[in-house]
C-alpha cells in the first residue's frame, strides 16, 4: 500500500492512496502581505470556539474589560478559556448565531470595543525553557490556545503526554492542502522565525526524536523562508507533492512517516504528535510575548470580494464586517463558505463571528462555485473509490446510507470517513456523498445514544420494580405483625389462640414450600414434582388449620346480653369472617388465574363466606342500631365499607379478565365461560360502584346527619344555588362547597362516560362475535348514555351558574378576564419577536428600550394571568 | 425378500445413528434460557409506557415471544415494528395506535414547577424513576432519564405536566438526508443585513 | 438576498455523467466510419434507428416509473447502450431485429432492474444475446468485405427494411470461417477471407478503429486502463500459448485481437462501469477472466464470437469479485468482509 514515491538519503516521502488535484485558487489571496483586520463595532465571542466543554463566563454584562483579559475560563479537562480581543465593555451574554452548519444559536459574550485597544497585564517570558513543562502547559492552557488548523482541539491537552507515551515524531503541518486557503502560506512566508520559536517550545514539551515540517510543493517561498529560519534548529522541512487532502492529520502522518493511525485511535498511539504552523505561531505569541490567543490570520477570498487577501482579525469579528472590510460585492455574492471549499460549510447568517478555527472565508459567485447540480443515479464508476484517501468504498457507503442500512455502513467502516469530500468532488453523477455520510453518521450516533438511554431506562425500570416489590413485601410483613400484635391480647379462648397459631404456622410453612418450589422451578430442579407435592400437602394442612380457626370462631357462643362485650365479639366475628372471606377470595382468584379445576368450588366457598360475613355485619349494625346513643361516630362508615367492597369486586373482575385473556391466548375451551364470569363480576363491581357513588354523593352533602337525602347530588336542582340568596353574601364557604360539588359532578360524569364507553365496546365485541342477546346490551348502552348525558347537563348547568355568580360577584365576566390575559400574552409575544428580529440590526439604545418594554409587558401579562387564575380558583372553576 | 430385509435393516440402522446424533446435538448444544425474549426486549424502546397493554417493555417482549402481535408499541413506531418483523420472521404490520400523535417526535415530560402542589402522584406513576421530589415539595423531571411515556400526565391532579418535544441542540443536531436522485441538493437561504 | 446552502464540498470536479457518455459516443465514431465504409450503410442506419428506439423506450419507462424524464435522458446512457448494441449487430440487420434488441435491452435489462446504475448486466449485451439466441441466422450473416463487394446504399436500405439478405453479398466472418476449417491447412489456405494483414480482410481495420477510440477514452480518462489491458492480455496470452503449440488448429494472437468484437468489447463493452467490478484489483481480475473466456468459447464453444457471453458471465461474477477485492481501509489491520457488496 505504501508506494514510496521518492527516496533521497533520509528524506523519504511516502504516499497515501487516493487524493485529488482540484484547481488551487491560491494566487488570488497569497500575493499580498497579511493585512490588519477591521475593528468591528461588536465582537461576538462564542463560549465554544473549540472542541470540548463551553467556557464559563467570568464577567458580567456592563463590565469594562482590557485587551487580553480573561472573559471566560475553561470548564473541565477538555476546554479552553476566552480572552478579550480588545478593550471595551461586555454588553451582552446570551445566545447568538455561531459557526456551526446547523445554524443554531449558542451562548456568546458580546464585547463592544472602546477603540483604545488598551492591554491588560501581560507576562512575557524571556526564556520559556526555564519553566518546567508543567508550568508551560498551564500557561498554554490559560492562553486559550487550540489547534488552529480547523478542529480546534485544546493544544494543552494535545501536548500533555501520558506516563508511558513517547513521541518519536513531532509533525508540524504547513501543508494547507485545501484550495483557496493561504493563511498558513502567508504566515510561514512572513513570520517563519516566530513559527520556529513556537516549534522549539513544542520540542521542549514533547522531546521528540525528530521534528518534521511538511509543506506542499506549491508553496516554495514558504518552504524557503522556513528552511532559512530553521537553520540551527532541529527541524526537518519536507516538501510533499501537492495533493488534496495531504493536510489531513492522518494523511500527513502517512506521507511523512509511513505510519497509519489505527481506526478510532490517536496519533500519539503511533508515537506522533501533529501541530499546525498557526498553532506554533500562537504558542510563540503566548509564551514569548504574553499575548493570549485573541487574533488569527484568516484568508478572505472569492470573486465577490474586491480585496482578497489574508487579514489578521480579532476573534469574534462578525463575518459581515470582515466582508465589508474586504470590499464585498453583494450582487455577485451567491455562496458564503466558512472554511475551505472542500470541507467548509455555508453560512446562513453574516452576523456569525469568526473564531479560533476560522481559517478561511470564501465569498463566491456561481461562476466560481457553481450551483450544485441535481443528483443523478450512481453509475458505479468507482471514481470515488479511487479518490478516497482512507481506501473506503464510497459507492457502497452511499447505498447503505441512502437505504438507512446503518449496520452495513458501519461494517464498511463509515466511521473512518474523514469527510474530506474527495469522493463527492469526483462523482460524475453529482451525488452529495459527504452529506449522505454525515447523515448516516449522525443517525448512527443518535441510535447509539438512544440505545444507551433505553438500556438505562430498562435498568431503572427493573430497579424500581424490585424496590416496589420489596416495599410491598415489607408492608405486608408489617401488617401481619400488627395483626398478630392486635390479636394476641384479645380475650378469646386459649383454644382459639392456639388454633390460630397453628393456622399461622401452617400457612407459613405453605408459603415457604411455595417459595422453595418456585426456586426449584427456576433452577430446573429434577425434584420439582416432589416440591410441588410438598406444597400441596402444606396447603391442605394450612386450609385445614384455617377452617378449624373459623369453626372455633363460629362455635364460640355470642353472649348477646352484655352489650359492649357482645358488640366487641360481634366485631371480632365480623373481622374473622371477612378475613376468611378474603383469604377464600384470594385463593379463588389464584385458582382462576391458574385456571385450576377447583376455581368454581373455591369461588362458591368465597361467596358463602361473604354471605356469612355480610350477615354478621348486618347483625353488628343491628346491634349498634339497637343502642344508637352508644357511639354514633364510631359506626363503621358505610362509604368506607362500600369502597372496600368495590375494590374487592373490581380486583376480582380484573383477575377474571386476566384469566380470560390468558385463556384467549391459549385458545382454551372455556373462554366463553370465563368471559361470562368476568362480565358477571363486572356487573357486580359496577353495581357496587354505583352504590358507592350514591353513598358518597349523599355523604358530603349531609355530613354527619343520619338519613341521606333521596336525591343524590348527581342531579342537582337549579334552585339550590339560587337559594344562596344575595350575591354579596356569598361566602368563601359557599364557593368551597360549590367547588366540591363541581368536582363530584365531574367525577360522576367521567365515570358515567367511561361506563358508557365500556358498554359500547362490549356491545361491539358482542356484535362481532355474533351474540344473540344484543337487545339487552343495547338497552344498557342507551341507558348509560342517557345517564352520562344527564350528568353532563347537570355539570354544565352548575358551571353556568358558577360563571354567572362570578360575573355578579366581580363585575367582570370570565371571558373578559380570559381575553385580558390573552391580550397581554399576545402583546408580550409580539414584543419579544420584535426584539429577536431587531437584535442583529438595531442599535444598542433601541435594544435597551425594547428590553425594558418587554419587561413591563411581562409584568402586565403576569398580573392578568394571576387575576384570571384567582377568579377561577375563588369560584370553583379552577379545573376547568 | 432378503433384499427388502436388508434395506429395512439399513434404514433402521441409519435412523438409529442419526437419531442418536441429533439427540446428542440437542443435549450438547442446548440453548440456555430464552434469548429471543432478550432480543425482542433489546429492540423495544424501553419507555415502559404500557401502551401495549403490558406493564413494561419486558412483559411485552415475553408476550410477543408467546405469539402476541408485534405492532403494539407506539413509541417504537414503524421502525420497531419492522425490526421486530425481521427478527421474528413475521409480516410487517401497520402500527396499532390511534394515530393521534406522531411517535417520531421525541418528547419529555416537563413539570410547570410553580403549579406543582407536591402530591407525589407522578413520582409513583413514573416507571423509570425519572421524577424527583417529595411530598408537599415541588417535583421536577430528570430530562435525561425521561422516556416520554407520558404516564405521569394523567395522575397529576393539577395538570401541571406537559409533554414537550425535545428540541435539537448543537450536540444532537445532524445533517439531513439529501433529497435523493433527481433532486438538487442545494437550498437557498435568505440572508439579512449584510 | 438568498445564499446557497449546501453540504461540502463546494467545489466540484469537471467530470459529469452526461459528458462521460458523450465521450464514449464520440469514441465509437471511427469504428462506425470503418464499418460503414467496408460493409455499407446498414450499420449507420441501425445506429440511428437504435438511438431513436432507445430514447423512446427510456422515456416511456421513466414516465411509467415516475422519474424526471428530461434529467435522466440527458445522462445519455440510453444512447450509449443503443449505439453499442447497433455496432455489435451485423450490417444486414433489419429494423425489427434492432428494435427487439434495443427495446429488450432498455426496458428489461435496464429499466426493470431500476434504471441506470441498478442493472446487474450490461444492457447492450443482454439485447445482443437475446437476438443471437432467438435469430441465429440473421445474427451471423455478414455482408461486404473481401471477397464480397460492399453493398450499395440502396441494397443496405432494402436490407434494413427487411428485404434481404442479398445473394452474393453475404457470408461468414473470418472468425466463423476459421473455426469451421480449423486444423485443415489446405482449406485455411484457400479461404480468401482470412488473408488480410492480421485478422482477415477488413476486420483488422474495424478493430483498429475501435482501438483508436478506446485509446481516446483512456486519454480522456473516461475509462481506466485496468479492464481493457487485462481483457486483451487475458485473450492474447492463452492464444499465444495455444498457437505456439499448434498453429494450424489455433489462431494466432493477432488474429484473436483484431477480429470479431475484440476491441469493441475491450474498450466499450467490458468497461461499462455499472456492471463491471469496481476496485482496481477487481477490474484486473474481471478483465482477465473475460479475455480467457472469449478465447475458450471462440476455440471450443458453439458460437463464433464470445464477447457478449463472456461479459455477461463476468457481470454475474462482478459482485463476487468486488467482495474479495475490497481494499483495506486506512487504520484497519486488513480488509473487512461480511456484508455483501
Amino acid at each position: 500500500m505504501l508506494a514510496r514515491l521518492f527516496r533521497g538519503g533520509t528524506r523519504e516521502i511516502f504516499d497515501f492512496p487516493g487524493g485529488i488535484h482540484p484547481p488551487e485558487h491560491k494566487s488570488e489571496s497569497n500575493t499580498t502581505p497579511i493585512l490588519p483586520g477591521p475593528l468591528p463595532s461588536q465582537l461576538i465571542l462564542p463560549l465554544n470556539m473549540h472542541i470540548g466543554a463551553p467556557a464559563r463566563p467570568l464577567v458580567q454584562v456592563g463590565d469594562k474589560v482590557l485587551k487580553g483579559q480573561h472573559l471566560a475560563e475553561g470548564n473541565g479537562a477538555v476546554s479552553a478559556p476566552v480572552h478579550a480581543p480588545t478593550s471595551g465593555t461586555v454588553v451582552a451574554i446570551g445566545p447568538r448565531p455561531i459557526q456551526h452548519p446547523s445554524g443554531m444559536d449558542a451562548p456568546c459574550l458580546v464585547l463592544e470595543p472602546d477603540g483604545e485597544d488598551r492591554w491588560g497585564d501581560r507576562a512575557p517570558l524571556d526564556d520559556p525553557f526555564a519553566l518546567s513543562p508543567g508550568e508551560l502547559l498551564e500557561r498554554i492552557a490559560e492562553a486559550g490556545i487550540v489547534g488552529l488548523g480547523g478542529a480546534g482541539f485544546p493544544t494543552s491537552v494535545k501536548v500533555s503526554l501520558g506516563d508511558h507515551q513517547r513521541v518519536r515524531e513531532l509533525i508540524i503541518n504547513g501543508v494547507e492542502c485545501e484550495p483557496f486557503i493561504t493563511a498558513d502560506d502567508r504566515l510561514m512566508r512572513e513570520r517563519a522565525a516566530d513559527i520556529v520559536q513556537g516549534i522549539q517550545v513544542l520540542q521542549y514539551l514533547l522531546n521528540p526524536e525528530r521534528t518534521l515540517l511538511g509543506i506542499e510543493d506549491n508553496k516554495p517561498e514558504a518552504a524557503a523562508a522556513l528552511r532559512a529560519a530553521a537553520v540551527g534548529a532541529d527541524i526537518d522541512v519536507r516538501v510533499v507533492p501537492t495533493k488534496y487532502p495531504s493536510g489531513g492529520e492522518k494523511q500527513l502522518i502517512q506521507l511523512l512517516t509511513g505510519k497509519e493511525v489505527g481506526s478510532g485511535g490517536l496519533p500519539i498511539q503511533v508515537g506522533v504528535v501533529c501541530q499546525n504552523v498557526g498553532t506554533a505561531y500562537a504558542l510563540k505569541r503566548a509564551l514569548f510575548d504574553g499575548e493570549p490567543l485573541i487574533s488569527r490570520i484568516t484568508t478572505v477570498t472569492g470573486d465577490a470580494v474586491a480585496r482578497p487577501g489574508n487579514y489578521e482579525i480579532l476573534l469574534g469579528t462578525p463575518v459581515a464586517e470582515l466582508l465589508q472590510h474586504a470590499g464585498v460585492d453583494q450582487t455577485r455574492l451567491q455562496r458564503l463558505v466558512l472554511g475551505g471549499p472542500m470541507m467548509g460549510f455555508t453560512l446562513h447568517n453574516p452576523a456569525i463571528p469568526l473564531v479560533k478555527t476560522s481559517n478561511c472565508l470564501i465569498a463566491a459567485s456561481t461562476d466560481l462555485l457553481p450551483e450544485p447540480e441535481p443528483e443523478q443515479a450512481c453509475i458505479r464508476c468507482g471514481a470515488c473509490a479511487d479518490a478516497c484517501p482512507a481506501s473506503l468504498l464510497p459507492q457502497q457507503l452511499y447505498w447503505y446510507a441512502k437505504n438507512d442500512d446503518l449496520e452495513r455502513a458501519q461494517q464498511q467502516n463509515l466511521m473512518d470517513c474523514i469527510e474530506c469530500g474527495a469522493c463527492a468532488y469526483v462523482c460524475p453523477s453529482h451525488i452529495p456523498l459527504v452529506q449522505y455520510y454525515r447523515y448516516a453518521k449522525g443517525e448512527i450516533r443518535i441510535q447509539a445514544a438512544e440505545r444507551a438511554k433505553a438500556d438505562r431506562a430498562r435498568e431503572r425500570f427493573e430497579a424500581r420494580q424490585a424496590r416496589v416489590e420489596k416495599e410491598q413485601a415489607e408492608k405486608e410483613a408489617r401488617r401481619r405483625a400488627r395483626q398478630q400484635a392486635n390479636r394476641a391480647p384479645a380475650p378469646a379462648g386459649d383454644n382459639a389462640t392456639a388454633l390460630k397459631q397453628t393456622s399461622l404456622d401452617a400457612s407459613k410453612a405453605y408459603k415457604a414450600a411455595v417459595k422453595a418450589a418456585k426456586e426449584a422451578e427456576t433452577r430446573d430442579d429434577p425434584d420439582l414434582a416432589r416440591y410441588q407435592a410438598e406444597v400441596e400437602k402444606r396447603k391442605t394442612a394450612a386450609d385445614r388449620a384455617k377452617a378449624a380457626v373459623r369453626d372455633a370462631g363460629k362455635a364460640a357462643p355470642p353472649s348477646t346480653d352484655a352489650h359492649p362485650k357482645a358488640e366487641a365479639d360481634l366485631k371480632k366475628q365480623v373481622a374473622d369472617a371477612s378475613a376468611a372471606y378474603k383469604s377464600a377470595l384470594r385463593e379463588a382468584k389464584a385458582a382462576l388465574a391458574e385456571e385450576r379445576e377447583d376455581a368454581a368450588t373455591l369461588q362458591s366457598r368465597a361467596e358463602t363466606l361473604k354471605a356469612e360475613a355480610d350477615r354478621l355485619k348486618a347483625t353488628l349494625r343491628d346491634a349498634r342500631a339497637g343502642q344508637p346513643a352508644s357511639a354514633p361516630t364510631a359506626a363503621p362508615d358505610p362509604v368506607e365499607e362500600l369502597k372496600k367492597a368495590v375494590a374487592e369486586a373490581s380486583s376480582a373482575y380484573k383477575a377474571a379478565v386476566k384469566a380470560t385473556k390468558e385463556a384467549e391466548q391459549n385458545e382454551a375451551d372455556d373462554v366463553a365461560r370465563l368471559r361470562a364470569e368476568a362480565d358477571r363480576l363486572k356487573a357486580k363491581a359496577d353495581e357496587l360502584k354505583q352504590q358507592l357513588r350514591d353513598a358518597k354523593a349523599a355523604a358530603p352533602a349531609t355530613p354527619k346527619t343520619a338519613p341521606p337525602p333521596p336525591a343524590a347530588a348527581a342531579s342537582p336542582t337549579p334552585t339550590e344555588p339560587a337559594s344562596g340568596g344575595g350575591q354579596e353574601s356569598e361566602s368563601d364557604e359557599e364557593a368551597a362547597k360549590r367547588q366540591k360539588r363541581l368536582n363530584a359532578l365531574k367525577t360522576a360524569y367521567k365515570m358515567a362516560h367511561k361506563q358508557y364507553k365500556e358498554a359500547h365496546s362490549a356491545l361491539d365485541r358482542a356484535r362481532r362475535d355474533g351474540a344473540v342477546d344484543l337487545a339487552a346490551m343495547e338497552a344498557r348502552v342507551e341507558k348509560l348514555k342517557a345517564k352520562a348525558d344527564h350528568t353532563r347537563d347537570a355539570l354544565d348547568a352548575l358551571m353556568d351558574e358558577t360563571k354567572a355568580s362570578l360575573l355578579a360577584h366581580t363585575g367582570k365576566d370570565l371571558k373578559t378576564l380570559k381575553l385580558d390575559a390573552a391580550r397581554a400574552e399576545t402583546a408580550l409575544r409580539d414584543k419579544s419577536d420584535e426584539l429577536k428580529r431587531l437584535r442583529d440590526t438595531a442599535d444598542e439604545d433601541t435594544l435597551k428600550r425594547l428590553t425594558s418594554e418587554l419587561g413591563t409587558l411581562e409584568h402586565d401579562a403576569h398580573l392578568a394571568r394571576r387575576a384570571l387564575k384567582q377568579a377561577l380558583e375563588e369560584h370553583g372553576l379552577a379545573e376547568e | 425378500m432378503t433384499t427388502i430385509l436388508i434395506a429395512i435393516a439399513a434404514l433402521l440402522a441409519l435412523a438409529a445413528v442419526f437419531g442418536a446424533a441429533l439427540g446428542f446435538a440437542s443435549e450438547k448444544f442446548k440453548v440456555e434460557g430464552d434469548p429471543i425474549v432478550d432480543q425482542i426486549d433489546a429492540l423495544l424502546p424501553q419507555t415502559q409506557c404500557g401502551q401495549c397493554g403490558h406493564p413494561g417493555c419486558r412483559p411485552y417482549a415475553e408476550a410477543i415471544a408467546n405469539g402476541e402481535e408485534h405492532n403494539r408499541c407506539p413509541p417504537g413506531g414503524e421502525v420497531t415494528v419492522e425490526a421486530l418483523a425481521e427478527l421474528l420472521g413475521r409480516e410487517v404490520l401497520p402500527l396499532d395506535d390511534d394515530g393521534s400523535e406522531d411517535a417520531t417526535v421525541k418528547k419529555v415530560a416537563y413539570i410547570r414547577e410553580d403549579e406543582c402542589i407536591g402530591c407525589t402522584k407522578c413520582i409513583q406513576a413514573c416507571p423509570v424513576d425519572a421524577i424527583v421530589g417529595a411530598a408537599k415539595l415541588m417535583h421536577t423531571v430528570i430530562v435525561d432519564e425521561c422516556t416520554g411515556c407520558d404516564l405521569c400526565v394523567e395522575p397529576c391532579p393539577v395538570d401541571c405536566i406537559d409533554m414537550v418535544p425535545v428540541a435539537p441542540t448543537l450536540g444532537t443536531w445532524t445533517w439531513q438526508r439529501p433529497a435523493g436522485a433527481g433532486q438538487s441538493p442545494e437550498q437557498r437561504i435568505d440572508v439579512v443585513n449584510l | 438576498m438568498a445564499l446557497i446552502n449546501a453540504s461540502s464540498p463546494h467545489a466540484r470536479g469537471p467530470v459529469d455523467t452526461g459528458m462521460v457518455m458523450r465521450q464514449v459516443i464520440y469514441a465509437t465514431l471511427p469504428g462506425l466510419a470503418i464499418l460503414t465504409l467496408l460493409f455499407g450503410i446498414g450499420t449507420l442506419l441501425n445506429v440511428i434507428w437504435a438511438i431513436l428506439v432507445a430514447l423512446l423506450c427510456e422515456a416511456a419507462m421513466l414516465r411509467a416509473r415516475g422519474r424526471p424524464v428530461a434529467l435522466y435522458l440527458r445522462d445519455g446512457s440510453a444512447v450509449v447502450t443503443a449505439v453499442l448494441l447497433a455496432l455489435a449487430l451485423p450490417p444486414t440487420a433489419p429494423w425489427w431485429l434492432t428494435f427487439i434488441g434495443v427495446a429488450f435491452a432498455i426496458i428489461v435489462a435496464k429499466q426493470l432492474y431500476g434504471g441506470l446504475g441498478m442493472n446487474p448486466f450490461n444492457p447492450a449485451m443482454v439485447g445482443y444475446v437475446l437476438l443471437l439466441i432467438s435469430f441465429p441466422v440473421a445474427m451471423t450473416n455478414w455482408v461486404g468485405g473481401a471477397p464480397y463487394r460492399t453493398p450499395y446504399v440502396l441494397e443496405s436500405v432494402l436490407q434494413f427494411l427487411g428485404h434481404g439478405p442479398l445473394d452474393g453479398l453475404s457470408g461468414a466472418t473470418p472468425l466463423d470461417t476459421f473455426r469451421t476449417f480449423a486444423g485443415n491447412a489446405d482449406a485455411l489456405d484457400r479461404m480468401i477471407v482470412l488473408h488480410g494483414r492480421w485478422a482477415g480482410l477488413g476486420w483488422e481495420w474495424v478493430n483498429l478503429a475501435f482501438l483508436l477510440g478506446g485509446v481516446y477514452l483512456l486519454f480522456r480518462r473516461v475509462i481506466g486502463w485496468h479492464i481493457p489491458l487485462a481483457f486483451l492480455a487475458g485473450l492474447a496470452v492463452p492464444a499465444l500459448i495455444a498457437w505456439q503449440i499448434d498453429p494450424l488448429r489455433y489462431a494466432d494472437p493477432l488474429f484473436h485481437l483484431f477480429s470479431g468484437g475484440t476491441m469493441l468489447g475491450a474498450f466499450f463493452i467490458a468497461t461499462d462501469p455499472v456492471s463491471a467490478a469496481t476496485s482496481s484489483r477487481g477490474r484486473l481480475i474481471y478483465g482477465v477472466l473475460i479475455g480467457i473466456l472469449i478465447w475458450v468459447i471462440r476455440t471450443y464453444g458453439g458460437y463464433p464470437d464470445a464477447v457478449a457471453f463472456s461479459v455477461l458471465l463476468l457481470n454475474l461474477a462482478a459482485p463476487f469479485i468486488d467482495y474479495y477485492t475490497r481494499p483495506r481501509t486506512y487504520g484497519h489491520e486488513r480488509a473487512k468482509r461480511g456484508a455483501g457488496s
